[in-house]
C-alpha cells in the first residue's frame, strides 16, 4: 500500500511492524503523533497510554521490556530531562524485550524552550542513537533499533528532528502487520535490582559494549561512505538530505560520509572515510557530536586532516539548518561558490509580524484578563508555565512574567515570594501540566506555608499539542473511560485551605474570586473552568452594533484575533468568533451583541 | 518530473489539508511526493507555510529559496512574505483576503494592503488574484477557502495532474457530510481559474 506518511506516522507504523506491545509517552511537539498514530492503527494487541509525565512513561515502558515485551516510549527533547532519572539507571539494569526511546529534537526551536541535542544524552547515558535523515529512513530505523536493543539488551534511542517528524513522504506499507508472539514474561533475577555492587559491574559491562556497538554500526546500512577525493563531508540527520540535494546539482569531487548513528560513532567506517582526506566539513544540526567524535578519532590515529564545522565557525551551533545555509557552507568548503543570479531581487518590505496568539474564544483570555483587572494597582508578579497559555505573555494581556519548564510556575512563584514578601505572586498552570509536575509544587507551598495564589487554567484537554486526553478528562487514548481525577479534591487533599472555581467567561465574578484568593493568608488556588474551543461548536457569534463609538477598548484590552478595524469601524470576523462575550463585557457602550447561530 | 508547490497562509486556514490533498493527488498520479508543515505552537493564528515537493525522491522536504514552481498564498500578506521562495518563472495564485494580525489591530504594526499588492506584482511574473473568501462563502462555508484555491490552481492549469484526480482525493479526505460543500467550492474555484486564465493569459 503506497501511502503519504508524516515522519511520526512512519515511525509509528515501523513500530507496529516491529511487533511493539506497549507504547507510552507524554505529548510534546514534535513527537506527539507517533503515539497517536499507533493508537489509531492499533491491530488490537498493543497497549497504548498517555502517561502522566515522561518519567512515568519511561518507567512503564521499562517494566514492559523487563517482561520481554517490545516497548516504545515517546517524548520531546525536554521531556527526556524529566525522564532522565529512570533513564540513567535503566542503562545499568538493561532490558530483555527491545525498548526504543523516541525523543524528538526541535532545532529552531519551533515549539520548545531549549535546543538541546538528544545525541548528547545518548553519549552521556552510553546508549546507541539512530538519527534519521528522512521519514522513510526513520521507518526503517525503528525496526533496526528494536532489533539492536534486544541484541545488546539496552534501550536504544531514535532521535528524529522536527523536519523529519512533520515532513511527509511516500512510503510503501505492508497490507497487514503480523502479530508478535507472547512475551516470555518476567523472570525473577538479581539483575533487576540495582545495588552499588551491581552498578559497578554493570558500568564496566556498558563501557565495554560501546566498542562493540561502534563496530556493529560500521557495517550498518544507515552509515555509508561514497565518492572520493581529498575533501570530505560528514553529515547526519536532515542536514544530510540538504548536502545530498546540493551535491546532486554539482559535479564536485567529494567523499561523503552519511552518519545514521552518531553515537557511538562507527569508528572503523569513519577511519576509512578520513583516510586520504586533507579536509573535512561536518554538517549536523545542534551540537557538534559527530564533529567532536571525528576530531577525537583523527587525533588518536595521528591523522593529518583538518576538520571544520561548528567549532571552527564554518557552521552555526544554534537554529535550524536550511538548504541555503548548508549550500553556502559546502560551496565555500569545496570552492565551488559561483555567483548565482537569483533572477529577481527583493526590496525589503515591512510586512506586519504575525506571531501565534490565543485563539478567539480561548478561555485563557478571560482568565488572564480577570486576574489582570483584579490586580490593577497592586504590585504583582505572574509566573507562567508550558502550554497554550504561555501565549498570554503577548500584548495586550502581557500576563506571563516568567516561564521556565513544566511545573515551574508554581515553584518559581514561591522562590520569588521568599525574596519579596510584600509582592503578590500568582502562578498560572494548565490542567495537563498540573498533573504532569504541578502537584509537588502545591504540596511544597502548603508544607512551607508560602502565600502564593495558584490559578489552574482547566480547559479540559492538552490543547497545545493537539488535544490529548489527560487524567482529569477521564478518557484514555485507548478509548476507555476511567475515573476522572478531580483537580479540586486533589488540591484540597494537598491541604490548601482556599480553593474556588471560577468561570473565565464571567469577568466581574472571576475578578472578585481572584481578589479574595489573593487576600487569603496562605496558599490559595483558583480553578478556572472553561472548555478549549476545540471541544465545542459556537452557539452564538458576536457582532458590533451602531452604538460603537470606535473607542477600540475591546481590541486594546483583550487582543482577540477575530476583531479588527476596517477604516474606523470595529469588526468581528464571523468565521473566527466563538461567542465568548468577553468583548461585549469589556465594551463601555453596550455596542457588541450576540446572535444565536 | 519535479514540481515544487509552496502554500502560505494563516494558522487555521486549512493549509495543511490543502498540502496533503496535493501530495496525495501526486501519489495517485504516480509521482513520489514529500511535504513539510508548520505544526505546534507556531500554528495558533501565526504565519504558516507548507511545502509540497513532487518528484522528490532525492530531495529534502523543504523547497529552496527561488525554487518553487507555484505559490498559493491563502492570504495577501502571507503570499508576499513567501515570494522569495518562488522561482523567477514561477506561477502565483493569491487569495485577496486580508487577515489583520493582532499586532496591526493594536496599532503596533501596519498592514499596507496596496503596498503589499504592488510588492507581489513587482516580484512575480504573472500573479493571479482571487477572491477566495467570497467564493467559499458562496459554496456554503468560508472554511472551504482551501478547496476553492486548489480548484483555481487546477482551472488555471498550474497542477501536474487532472482535476478528476484532485476531486477523487478531496472526496475521500474531507468528512462525509462536507463532501458536497467541498465539491461545490472546488467547482467555483475551478471556474474562476478558467476565467482568470483567459483574462490574465499566463
Amino acid at each position: 500500500m503506497r501511502k503519504l506518511l508524516m515522519g511520526n506516522e512512519a515511525i509509528a507504523f515501523g513500530a507496529i511492524k516491529s511487533g511493539v506491545r506497549v507504547v507510552t509517552g507524554y505529548p510534546g511537539t514534535p513527537s506527539t503523533e507517533v503515539l497517536e498514530t499507533i493508537a489509531k492503527n492499533n491491530p488490537g494487541h498493543i497497549y497504548v497510554e498517555w502517561s502522566v509525565n515522561e518519567k512515568v512513561a519511561m518507567e512503564v515502558a521499562a517494566g514492559a521490556a523487563y517482561a520481554g515485551a517490545r516497548s516504545l516510549v515517546t517524548m520531546k527533547q525536554v521531556g527526556l530531562n524529566v525522564a532522565s532519572d529512570p533513564l540513567m539507571s535503566l542503562v545499568y539494569i538493561g532490558v530483555k524485550g527491545g525498548m526504543v526511546i523516541l525523543v524528538a529534537d526541535d532545532p529552531g526551536p519551533f515549539s520548545s524552550q531549549t535546543e538541546q541535542d538528544t545525541r548528547h544524552f545518548a553519549e552521556f547515558s552510553n546508549l546507541p542513537v539512530f538519527d534519521p535523515s528522512s521519514p522513510e529512513e526513520a521507518y526503517q530505523m525503528i525496526e533496526a533499533a528494536f532489533e539492536l536493543s534486544e541484541k545488546v539488551q539496552l534501550p536504544v534511542f531514535l532521535r528524529p528532528t522536527t523536519r523529519i517528524c512533520h515532513s511527509c513522504s511516500t512510503i510503501d506499507l505492508p497490507d497487514s502487520f503480523e502479530k508478535p508472539g507472547n512475551p516470555e514474561g518476567f523472570q525473577k533475577d538479581p539483575r533487576w535490582v540495582i545495588f552499588p555492587a551491581l552498578a559497578y559491574k554493570k558500568h564496566i559491562h556498558v563501557e565495554q559494549l560501546q566498542t562493540k556497538l561502534s563496530e556493529m554500526f560500521s557495517s550498518s546500512p544507515f552509515n555509508q561512505v561514497v565518492g572520493s577525493g581529498k575533501k570530505g563531508i560528514a553529515a547526519s540527520g536532515v542536514a544530510y538530505s540538504y548536502v545530498k540535494e546540493y551535491l546532486s546539482m554539482t559535479d564536485a569531487r567529494v567523499k561523503l560520509f552519511k552518519v545514521g548513528t552518531p553515537y557511538p560513532l562507527p569508528s572503523k567506517l569513519a577511519l576509512e572515510f578520513l583516510n586520504g582526506l586533507d579536509e573535512v566539513l561536518v554538517v549536523e544540526e545542534l551540537d557538534p557530536v559527530v564533529e567532536e567524535s571525528l576530531l577525537q578519532l583523527s587525533a588518536s590515529n595521528l591523522l593529518n586532516v583538518r576538520i571544520y564545522g561548528k567549532k571552527t565557525n564554518h557552521l552555526p551551533f544554534a537554529g535550524e539548518y536550511s538548504f541555503e545555509l548548508v549550500k553556502d557552507a559546502v560551496q565555500k568548503f569545496l570552492g565551488t561558490g559561483i555567483h548565482e543570479d537569483m533572477g529577481h531581487k527583493l526590496t525589503p518590505s515591512d510586512f506586519p509580524a504575525r506571531p501565534p496568539v490565543l485563539c478567539a474564544g480561548c478561555p485563557h483570555r478571560g482568565s488572564f484578563y480577570a486576574v489582570k483587572t483584579a490586580m490593577k494597582g497592586q504590585k504583582a508578579v505572574f509566573t507562567g508555565d508550558i502550554g497554550c497559555y504561555t501565549l498570554g505573555n503577548a500584548k495586550p494581556l502581557d500576563m506571563v512574567d516568567t516561564c521556565l519548564c513544566m511545573g515551574a510556575g508554581i515553584t518559581v512563584a514561591q522562590g520569588l515570594k521568599h525574596a519579596e514578601p510584600d509582592v503578590r505572586h500568582i502562578a498560572f498552570i494548565g490542567d495537563s501540566t498540573f498533573f504532569h509536575t504541578g502537584i509537588p509544587g502545591i504540596i511544597n507551598a502548603v508544607y512551607n506555608n508560602t502565600d502564593i495564589t495558584v490559578v489552574v487554567l482547566d480547559n479540559g484537554t492538552t490543547a497545545m499539542t493537539g488535544h490529548q486526553p489527560h487524567p482529569g478528562t477521564g478518557k484514555t487514548i485507548m478509548g476507555s473511560i476511567s475515573e476522572k481525577i478531580d483537580i479540586f479534591s486533589l488540591v484540597k487533599a494537598c491541604g490548601v485551605k482556599f480553593i474556588k472555581k471560577a468561570n473565565p467567561f464571567n469577568l466581574k465574578e472571576s475578578a472578585r474570586i481572584i481578589r479574595e484568593a489573593v487576600e487569603f493568608n496562605g496558599p490559595s488556588v483558583v480553578i478556572f473552568e472553561g472548555p478549549c474551543i476545540s471541544l465545542y461548536k459556537p452557539s452564538r457569534i458576536m457582532s458590533v452594533t451602531d452604538n460603537c463609538t470606535s473607542c477600540k477598548k475591546c481590541i486594546r484590552e483583550i487582543g482577540c484575533p477575530a476583531m479588527y478595524t476596517e477604516g474606523k469601524k470595529v469588526r468581528i470576523e464571523p468565521s473566527l468568533c466563538y461567542g465568548c462575550t468577553l468583548c461585549s463585557q469589556v465594551c463601555p457602550f453596550d455596542a457588541i451583541g450576540g446572535a444565536d447561530q | 518530473m519535479k514540481y515544487d508547490i509552496l502554500i502560505s497562509g494563516v494558522g487555521g486556514q486549512g493549509t495543511v489539508l490543502a498540502s496533503r490533498i496535493l501530495a496525495l493527488s501526486s501519489i495517485e498520479a504516480g509521482f513520489f511526493a514529500r511535504t513539510a508543515e508548520t505544526i505546534g505552537m507556531s500554528q495558533r493564528g501565526g504565519s504558516v507555510v507548507s511545502h509540497v515537493r513532487i518528484g522528490s525522491e532525492n530531495s529534502s522536504s523543504v523547497i529552496p529559496l527561488s525554487g518553487a514552481d507555484l505559490l498559493i498564498g491563502f492570504e495577501l500578506c502571507e503570499a508576499a512574505r513567501c515570494i522569495q521562495r518562488l522561482s523567477p518563472d514561477g506561477k502565483c495564485i493569491v487569495n485577496k483576503q486580508v487577515i489583520k494580525p493582532v499586532t496591526v489591530s493594536l496599532g503596533n504594526s501596519n498592514y499596507d494592503t496596496d503596498g503589499i499588492t504592488e510588492f507581489i506584482k513587482k516580484n512575480c511574473k504573472c500573479p493571479v488574484f482571487i477572491d477566495g473568501y467570497s467564493l467559499a462563502e458562496q459554496a456554503g462555508s468560508v472554511k472551504a477557502v482551501n478547496i476553492v484555491l486548489l480548484g483555481a490552481a487546477a482551472g488555471l492549469g498550474f497542477l501536474p495532474f487532472d482535476r478528476s484526480v484532485l476531486e477523487k482525493v478531496i472526496a475521500s479526505n474531507v468528512p462525509q457530510k462536507y463532501v458536497e460543500l467541498n465539491m461545490k467550492a472546488f467547482e467555483l474555484g475551478y471556474r474562476e481559474g478558467i476565467m482568470q486564465k483567459t483574462v490574465a493569459a499566463c
